[in-house]
């Protein structure tokens, strides 16, 4: 590794980058500037241009304009390849590792120590081994890495990386699956690659984390470049402001005016339901007119307290009632027919249908619902779509469009019109603000609280302590699968919320299995 | 809706047009239309007659691969349902013959149903079991002869004709169009491309994906059992062996003609249909040509290799960076 840059010097400089996809111009004139041994936060809403402008600074797009130096040198790697061989490595959101191989084998793919043709699997594992000391992951390196949770994942990608001599090193949403106690580690670990020169661009949309880790700040907005400032000289609400290019009350972290506390009809309850191995039986009570929230860390039971209400998971104890009368569910139509709907973490997998227009995904549950033989009409499907695309301010307000092709956000709110659509009693929604743009997060908050207002029972899960405070009547907090701590009213702040999921000391240490 | 006249669908019809104007040129009196004792006969009507087998099992492959599965044994059921067709019609009437048939194509497409939703195997593997075994079932019924009939009746559902129009083809055209009505009448079709686009989302929706998965393996067999009777009424007997064979990567390769991704998801009936067309229009061309039938199984490849390339999102991926890498050289 060259350490005899000249710390003024840039190390990464790129300039004038411009790059258009068909008519759609992605970037223009974007400036950046990485200087060696900083942390700098790439930050932008979805749609800005960060994805694009890392593609093309790493070949994989090429670009239309502009000039990339690294070191002083001008470069232009025509492949994600090109560019780890000059220096510029990438770790995305979604490892590109390969699970089934072990953690040895995937540090060296490619470059496995041979002899005579022939790897040497002890040499290579002892090498492995040692790398990942270095960052402090004490693990069995000759164990396929999909055993290993998402942020042994990521340390193993990083350490590639940084092993492939990178000189700098792109973190895209790196921290966006990983617990609070994971993040910690991979912050570490930044500091340290940090320390040795190495520059880091970082990707997230965790303003909290950016404000923790980074030196500087860039931000793009449409395509072009709004700013580069010092973290330290940059107040959140000036950073929201370059964000979105307006004004943003400050809302998001003062509670909501506290509502009077008047007796609501019970919607639904759970006596000491649970399943064994899953989550510890539990007590719960959803009322109309109010949100519960679910805090906890990943893996501490909030996904699987969601998908036992709803039924997407039997439930082998305890009893469920709605409207006071016990009923079972078995499968999500049993939920469904008892008027519960369900928006879950994982919207491409378990949500929305890609391929089916934004109107065919918002019906289906309807559809189901009422059964094969009372279809929906072309015209009341079209007359149900066009009313949520017009309520929830869907993006485009076209209800033919393949719902994969739109924001992750206006798919959140295609599959919360899916639920919307059934009038449903109880809606069950499960990260509803994960990887959706500062807007849209604002406006999915400001609908769960008119939802809630008219008469709708909800039970949300969100990572965001600050989200859940903002919008709860009660928090219900977990740890270790199983329900710890209920708060209600003036007790809901983040720091009781904390001193809950740390009560006796040590966080779970086992890592995301969720 | 959609499915009945798809803007999706130009594609197939230029390559049937392509294929009819080569068939032209091949042999001149393709076109050729005469009435004789009050029905219709000429290349076209062969190439819809001879068609009606496959036209019936992509009626069901369809529904099939449109919830991301596949059914490897409609030529066996096919088979099956020949043989206790031709077994039964010289001893009972034509309504009970009908009901034994298509009554164990719903056995066969149950049984497939079952392996698939309620056992979760994978539909290659477990339609493949009955793609084996179906076809002993058959030799079985037949005691390993080939059974011939006479009865009339059974005989007229493969060589009558309706409307100057044979037989096997207004039974395709009638289960064209139940199967449209049932589809796109109900619920079912959305269900259907949404169970087969994406199964775990359409579950927590509230979709009864089992009973969709099982309902089209069902109808699939049922598909098989009506194109084994008609196959066995054509030639009035049953043979076990050769009943039906390779018929099911007919169906399939006609269902992909037609654009349904074996992906799952969307589908389209009539595309399917007429991908059964495309392959008969292009057997017919061939024979007529006097060219060994050995090229057909060529030329098929070819035009499944072309069919595949132009719904291969890489193929098209490398058209869409090829035009700004030549930008950017010019």
């Amino acid at each position: 590794m060259e350490n005899s840059l000249d710390p003024a010097l840039p190390l990464l400089e790129v300039r004038g980058i411009s790059k258009s996809f068909g008519a759609v111009r992605a970037l223009q004139e974007v400036d950046f500037t990485l200087r060696a041994g900083e942390i700098h936060a790439l930050l932008g809403e979805n749609g800005a241009g960060k994805s694009t402008l890392i593609k093309v600074v790493t070949g994989v797009f090429p670009r239309d304009a502009g000039t990339v130096r690294l070191g002083g040198e001008e470069v232009a790697p025509r492949s994600a390849k090109a560019a780890l061989q000059a220096g510029i490595a990438t770790v995305y959101q979604e490892v590109n590792l390969l699970p089934n191989l072990s953690v040895a084998q995937n540090l060296f793919l490619d470059r496995q120590p041979m002899r005579f043709a022939i790897v040497r699997e002890g040499e290579m594992r002892r090498r492995a081994k040692a790398l990942l000391a270095d960052f402090g992951l004490d693990i069995d390196v000759a164990a396929p890495l999909g055993n290993y949770s998402v942020a042994v994942q990521h340390v193993t990608a990083i350490a590639r990386a940084v092993d492939l001599s990178a000189r700098v090193l792109i973190l895209d949403e790196p921290t966006a699956s990983l617990d609070r106690h994971e993040v910690e580690i991979l912050f570490g670990i930044m500091r340290k690659l940090a320390g040795r020169g190495i520059g880091i661009v970082f990707v997230s949309h965790f303003l909290d984390q950016v404000y923790e880790i980074s030196d500087r700040i860039t931000v793009l907005r449409n395509g072009r470049l709004v700013g580069e400032r010092e973290t330290v000289s940059l107040p959140r609400l000036e950073l929201i402001r370059m964000m979105l290019g307006r004004e943003l009350a400050e809302t998001t972290s003062a509670r909501a005016a506290t509502r009077e506390h008047q007796a609501r009809e019970v919607c639904a309850s759970f006596e000491s339901y649970g399943k064994a191995g899953y989550v510890a039986p539990f007590n719960l009570e959803l009322r109309h007119g109010e949100v519960v929230g679910l805090a906890g860390l990943l893996g501490s039971g909030r996904t699987e307290t969601a998908r036992l209400v709803f039924g997407a998971e039997r439930a082998d104890r305890g009893q469920a009632r709605v409207g006071g009368a016990p009923v079972r569910l078995q499968s999500p139509r049993d939920g469904v027919r008892h008027g519960f709907g369900y928006c879950p973490e994982e919207r491409k997998t378990d949500g929305i249908v890609a391929e089916l227009s934004v109107r065919e995904n918002i019906v289906l549950a309807l559809q189901a619902k009422r059964g094969l033989h009372r279809p929906l009409s072309r015209r009341e499907q079209d007359e149900i779509a066009r009313r949520y695309v017009k309520m929830l301010d869907i993006r485009p307000p076209d209800p033919e469009r393949p719902v994969g092709l739109l924001s992750g956000g206006n798919q959140q709110k295609v599959l919360l019109a899916r639920w919307l659509a059934t009038s449903p009693r109880l809606l069950v929604l499960d990260e509803p603000t994960r990887g959706i743009d500062v807007g849209a997060h604002a406006e999915i908050i400001r609908l769960i609280r008119e939802l809630c207002d008219n008469g709708l029972s909800l039970l949300v899960i969100s990572s965001e302590l600050d989200e859940i405070v903002t919008y709860s009547d009660r928090v219900v907090v977990l740890r270790d699968r199983a329900h710890i701590e209920e708060l209600a009213g003036e007790a809901i702040d983040v720091g009781n919320i904390l001193v809950a999921i740390a009560a006796d000391g040590a966080a779970p240490a086992h890592g995301a299995h969720a | 809706m959609t499915a009945l006249l798809p803007r999706r669908g130009i594609a197939q019809i230029l390559a049937l047009i392509v294929i009819l104007a080569v068939d032209r040129v091949v042999s001149p009196q393709f076109f050729d239309l005469r009435l004789q004792d009050g029905r219709l006969f000429g290349s076209l009507i062969d190439v819809l007659n001879r068609g009606t087998p496959v036209a019936l099992l992509s009626l069901g492959m369809v529904l099939v691969i449109a919830t991301r599965g596949i059914d490897l044994s409609v030529g066996a059921v096919m088979a099956i349902c020949g043989a206790i067709a031709a077994s039964l019609a010289d001893s009972h009437g034509l309504p009970m013959v009908l009901a034994a048939a298509l009554g164990a194509g719903l056995v066969c497409g149950l049984w497939n149903g079952f392996l698939v939703a309620v056992l979760g195997m994978q539909p290659i593997v477990a339609t493949l079991i009955l793609m084996v075994a179906g076809r002993g079932i058959a030799q079985l019924i037949t005691e390993g002869r080939i059974v011939t009939f006479s009865s009339p009746d059974l005989v007229w559902l493969g060589n009558g004709s309706v409307l100057s129009l044979p037989v096997p083809v207004v039974i395709a055209l009638g289960m064209l169009i139940l199967t449209g009505a049932v589809v796109r009448g109900s619920a079912l079709g959305l269900l259907i491309e949404a169970t087969g686009g994406n199964a775990r989302a359409s579950e927590l929706a509230g979709v009864g994906t089992r009973a969709m998965i099982l309902s089209v393996y069902v109808w699939c067999g049922v598909c098989a059992a009506l194109a084994g009777v008609i196959a066995a009424a054509d030639i009035m007997g049953a043979d076990a062996n050769n009943a039906g064979l390779w018929l099911e990567l007919d169906a399939i390769l006609a269902v992909v003609i037609g654009g349904t991704s074996l992906f799952g998801g969307r589908f389209s009936l009539v595309l399917a249909v007429l991908g059964a067309l495309i392959i008969q229009t292009m057997n017919t061309g061939i024979l007529l040509s006097g060219y060994p039938p050995e090229f057909n199984l060529l030329v098929k490849a070819v035009v499944v290799l072309a069919v595949l390339l132009l719904q291969s999102p890489k193929f098209s991926g490398l058209a869409a960076i090829a035009a700004p890498l030549r930008r950017t050289k010019a």
